[in-house]
C-alpha cells in the first residue's frame, strides 16, 4: 500500500518538474513561433542565479522564487531586443539563431563559474510513509506547479494585459490597428516565458548536479512535452506533461530507467503520429 | 605607406635574410639534438567532460616540463602536441587520425571516458603509435601496443566491497550504475565481489547519462531495502542522485561506496549532509599526506592555483609519461617496439601515489590503491593497500603468451 502512496508522489513530481520545465518553453512556442533552442541554457541560468544567490548569502527562498525569474526574465528580455525580435515568422532561422546562442551562454559560463559541478543544499526534510521515504521539498515543486498554473490561467484569462496578448497572437495587425503596439507586446510575452524558466531552473537547482551543460539534459524533454502537447499553452503542456511524467516515473519504477526513457520516446512518437497538432490540437481546440 | 616594387624586393630580402639567420642567432643548445621527440595527448578540455580533463592535462604539462629540465630524452626534448577533444567522441577519433598521420606523433598520452578509449585505441594500433591511457577503468584492455596505468577493479573494487560490507548492516547490496560501458562493466564487477564475500546482490539498475529524476529509483531502492548501495553513476546529471537521496531523508539509513564519486570536486560542492560518510576507493587521493604527494600538489597548485581537484586520473596520467620516458631512457631509443620491450622489462616509476610498477603480461600497473571517506568536504584516507596487482587483467591477459592479443575481455559471471 505504502509503495502505491510513494509511487504517487513520485509521478506528481515527475509531472510538476516535467510541466514546470515546459511552460516557458510553451509560452514562447505556442504563442510567437519560436523555436527557442536555448531554453535549456535558460534553465541553467535560471539555477545558477539561485546558487550564486544562495552562496552569497541571500535566503535561499528568495533565490529560488524572486532572484532567478528576475534574472533569468531580464535576459530574456535583452536577447529578444538583440536577436529574437528579428526573427519572428522564420521558423527555421529562429532554431538555428538560438542553438547558437545556447552554445555562447554555455560558453559564458563556462569561463565565468569553471567546468565543474555546483550546488545547493535541498532545504525542507524529508518525511515517512511506511517503510518509505519521500522529501517534503517533492511536494514544495508539486505546489509550485499549481501557483505556476493559477498565475498563467488568471493573467491571460482575466486581465486585460492577457486580453491583449492573446490578440497579438492570433491577428497582430489587427490588434496593431486597434493601437497596440504589436512589438511590445511580443518583447514582453518573450520575458515573461524566459522568467517562467528561469524559476524553473531555480526550483530543481537544489535537487541537481549544476553544470554549464545541464542544459542538453532538458531540452529535449521540453520539446517533447511542448510539441505533444500542442499549441494550447496551458491545457496542452499540461496534459502532455502529465502523460509523459507519469509513464517516465511508472515506467522506470516497473522496468529499468534505460526502459522507462524508451517508454517514453516511443510514446512520444506514437502521439505524434496519431495527433500531428499535440493533444490540444485535438481535444482543447481553441482553449488557453 | 607608399610600396614601389624595388623598395618591397629589398625589403623583402632583408626580411628573408633575418628569417634564416634567426635560428643561428637565437639558438640555445640546452639539447644535443633540437629535433623535439612529440608527445600526442588527447584531453577533454571543455565541454561536461573538462573538470577530469584539466587537472590531467596540467599533471601531463608537469610531467614534461620536468623531463625537459633535466636535459630531455636522448638528448632531445619533449615536445607536446595536444588536441581538446571537447568531450566529444567524433573529435577523438578525428585527432587520433591527425597525431598519427599528420603529426607523427611517438606516443600517445590521453583517452578519459573507456568510450573515448575504445574510439582511438584501434586507431593508434592500425597506424603502430604507442599509446598509453591513464586512467582508472572497468579493466581487461589486452593489447601490447597499449599501456593501462590507471587501477582496476581487482585494486579498487575489491577493497571497497568488503569494506563497506563489513561495516554495513547485512549482506545485501543493491547497484546502480551508468549506461555505458564503464557503469555496465564495473556493476559486474561489484557483483563478483559482493559474491566472494557471502553477499547478495538484489538489483542491478543502469542509468542513462541524461537522467536528471532519481525519484522512482530511490523509491526502488527504499522497496528493495539494501544493506549497502554500491554506485557507479557518472557526471554532472548524476549527482542529482545524491541530492535526492538526502533530501528524501535516506542519509544515513543505507551507507554508499561509490567508484566514481569525488573524481572530480563531489565532496568539495555537495553539502556535508550529502557527501558525508561514502566510501570510495581509487589509486590516488589529492589529501594524500605523503611527501611525494604533497610535493605534485604543490607543484601543480604553484602553476594553476585554481586547479580542478587533483585525482587519481591526474597522478597516473603525470605517472604514465614518467614511466614512459623511463621506458625510452633504458631503450635508448624511440623506435616503438624497442621502447615497448624496455617498459616490458619491468619499469618502475615513484611517484605520487608510490611505487608505480608495468607488469609484461598485461601491459597494467601493479601501484598502490587508497581507500577513504568523505569527512566535511574532503577525503579522509582511511586504509593504503601496497603495491596491488591488477589481478583481473590478469586473470584473462597474457601478452607474453600471446603478443598479438588485441581485445578488451570482459568478466563473465
Amino acid at each position: 500500500m505504502d509503495i502505491y502512496l510513494i509511487l504517487g508522489l513520485n509521478v506528481l513530481n515527475g509531472v510538476a518538474s516535467l510541466f514546470l520545465l515546459c511552460v516557458g518553453l510553451a509560452i514562447i512556442f505556442g504563442m510567437m513561433k519560436i523555436v527557442n533552442l536555448a531554453h535549456g541554457e535558460f534553465i541553467m541560468l535560471g539555477a545558477y542565479a539561485t546558487v550564486v544567490a544562495t552562496n552569497a548569502g541571500v535566503n535561499i527562498w528568495i533565490s529560488m522564487l524572486v532572484i532567478s525569474p528576475l534574472f533569468v526574465g531580464l535576459v530574456g528580455l535583452v536577447i529578444e531586443r538583440f536577436l529574437i525580435r528579428y526573427l519572428y515568422g522564420r521558423l527555421v532561422d529562429s532554431m538555428l539563431a538560438t542553438w547558437g546562442l545556447s552554445l555562447l551562454i554555455t560558453g559564458i559560463v563556462t569561463t565565468i563559474f569553471g567546468n565543474t559541478i555546483k550546488g545547493v543544499q535541498t532545504p525542507l526534510g524529508g518525511f515517512q510513509v511506511g517503510g518509505y521515504s519521500s522529501s517534503y521539498y517533492n511536494l514544495f515543486i508539486f505546489a509550485m506547479a499549481l501557483v505556476v498554473i493559477a498565475i498563467v490561467l488568471v493573467v491571460m484569462r482575466y486581465t486585460r494585459l492577457g486580453l491583449i496578448a492573446r490578440a497579438t497572437m492570433q491577428n497582430p495587425g489587427m490588434s496593431a490597428a486597434l493601437g497596440i503596439n504589436p512589438d511590445r507586446v511580443y518583447m514582453l510575452t518573450f520575458a515573461a516565458g524566459a522568467a517562467l524558466t528561469g524559476l524553473a531552473g531555480g526550483l530543481i537547482a537544489p535537487v541537481s548536479g549544476i553544470t554549464p551543460g545541464m542544459g542538453a539534459a532538458y531540452v529535449a524533454k521540453a520539446f517533447i512535452t511542448v510539441v505533444g502537447g500542442g499549441t494550447a499553452i496551458l491545457s496542452g503542456s499540461l496534459a502532455a506533461s502529465s502523460l509523459f511524467g507519469s509513464i517516465d516515473q511508472i515506467g522506470s519504477y516497473l522496468t529499468t530507467p534505460v526502459y522507462g526513457q524508451v517508454i517514453v520516446f516511443t510514446t512520444a512518437i506514437i502521439l505524434i503520429r496519431l495527433l500531428p497538432q499535440g493533444i490540444s490540437g485535438r481535444f482543447f481546440k481553441g482553449q488557453l | 605607406m607608399n610600396l614601389s616594387r624595388r623598395r618591397f624586393i629589398t625589403r623583402s630580402t632583408i626580411l628573408s635574410a633575418t628569417a634564416l639567420a634567426a635560428p643561428v642567432v637565437f639558438r640555445q643548445s640546452a639539447f644535443a639534438s633540437d629535433k623535439p621527440i612529440l608527445l600526442g595527448s588527447l584531453l577533454d578540455l571543455s565541454g561536461g567532460l573538462a573538470a577530469s580533463g584539466v587537472p590531467m592535462k596540467y599533471a601531463l604539462e608537469l610531467a614534461v616540463s620536468e623531463i625537459n629540465d633535466a636535459g630531455g630524452l636522448l638528448g632531445r626534448p619533449v615536445k607536446i602536441v595536444g588536441y581538446d577533444t571537447q568531450s566529444n567522441i567524433q573529435l577523438y577519433s578525428q585527432y587520433a587520425q591527425q597525431l598519427a598521420l599528420k603529426d607523427r606523433v611517438d606516443v600517445v598520452h590521453g583517452g578519459i571516458t573507456s568510450a573515448s578509449r575504445e574510439a582511438i585505441r584501434p586507431t593508434f594500433d592500425r597506424y603502430r603509435v604507442l599509446y598509453f591511457y591513464n586512467v582508472l577503468y572497468e579493466g581487461g584492455v589486452c593489447d601490447r601496443n597499449t599501456f593501462c596505468t590507471g587501477t582496476t577493479p581487482a585494486q579498487t573494487v575489491q577493497k571497497l566491497v568488503p569494506y563497506a560490507m563489513d561495516h554495513a548492516k547485512g549482506k545485501t547490496a543493491y547497484i546502480i550504475a551508468a549506461d555505458y560501458n564503464y557503469g555496465q562493466i564495473t556493476a559486474k564487477w561489484m557483483t563478483k565481489y559482493v559474491q566472494d564475500n557471502g553477499g547478495k546482490v538484489l538489483e542491478t539498475d543502469f542509468f542513462p547519462l541524461d537522467v536528471t529524476n532519481f525519484g522512482s529509483a530511490i523509491s526502488k531502492i527504499q522497496a528493495a531495502k539494501p544493506d549497502l548501495l554500491l554506485s557507479a553513476l557518472v557526471g554532472g546529471n548524476h549527482t542529482a542522485f545524491y541530492r535526492q537521496w538526502e533530501s528524501a531523508g535516506m542519509k544515513g539509513q543505507i551507507p554508499i561506496a561509490s567508484t566514481t564519486f569525488g573524481l572530480v570536486n563531489e565532496p568539495e560542492t555537495l553539502a556535508p549532509a550529502v557527501s558525508n560518510d561514502i566510501v570510495g576507493a581509487y589509486g590516488y587521493f589529492q589529501e594524500l599526506d605523503t611527501p611525494a604527494s604533497k610535493k605534485f600538489v604543490a607543484a601543480i597548485k604553484k602553476a594553476h592555483p585554481d586547479s580542478p581537484y587533483i585525482s587519481e586520473m591526474a597522478s597516473a596520467t603525470y605517472e604514465g609519461v614518467h614511466l614512459w620516458a623511463e621506458g625510452v631512457k633504458k631503450a635508448g631509443a624511440i623506435d616503438r617496439i624497442k621502447v615497448i620491450e624496455a617498459l616490458e622489462s619491468g619499469i618502475s616509476f615513484e611517484g605520487p601515489s608510490g611505487t608505480v610498477t608495468l607488469n609484461q603480461a598485461t601491459h597494467h600497473t601493479t601501484r598502490n590503491a587508497y581507500l577513504a571517506k568523505v569527512e566535511d568536504k574532503k577525503w579522509d584516507v582511511l586504509q593504503t593497500y601496497k603495491d596491488v596487482e591488477p589481478s583481473d587483467t590478469a586473470s584473462v591477459c597474457n601478452l607474453v603468451k600471446n603478443p598479438k592479443d588485441n581485445k578488451q575481455y570482459v568478466i563473465k559471471l
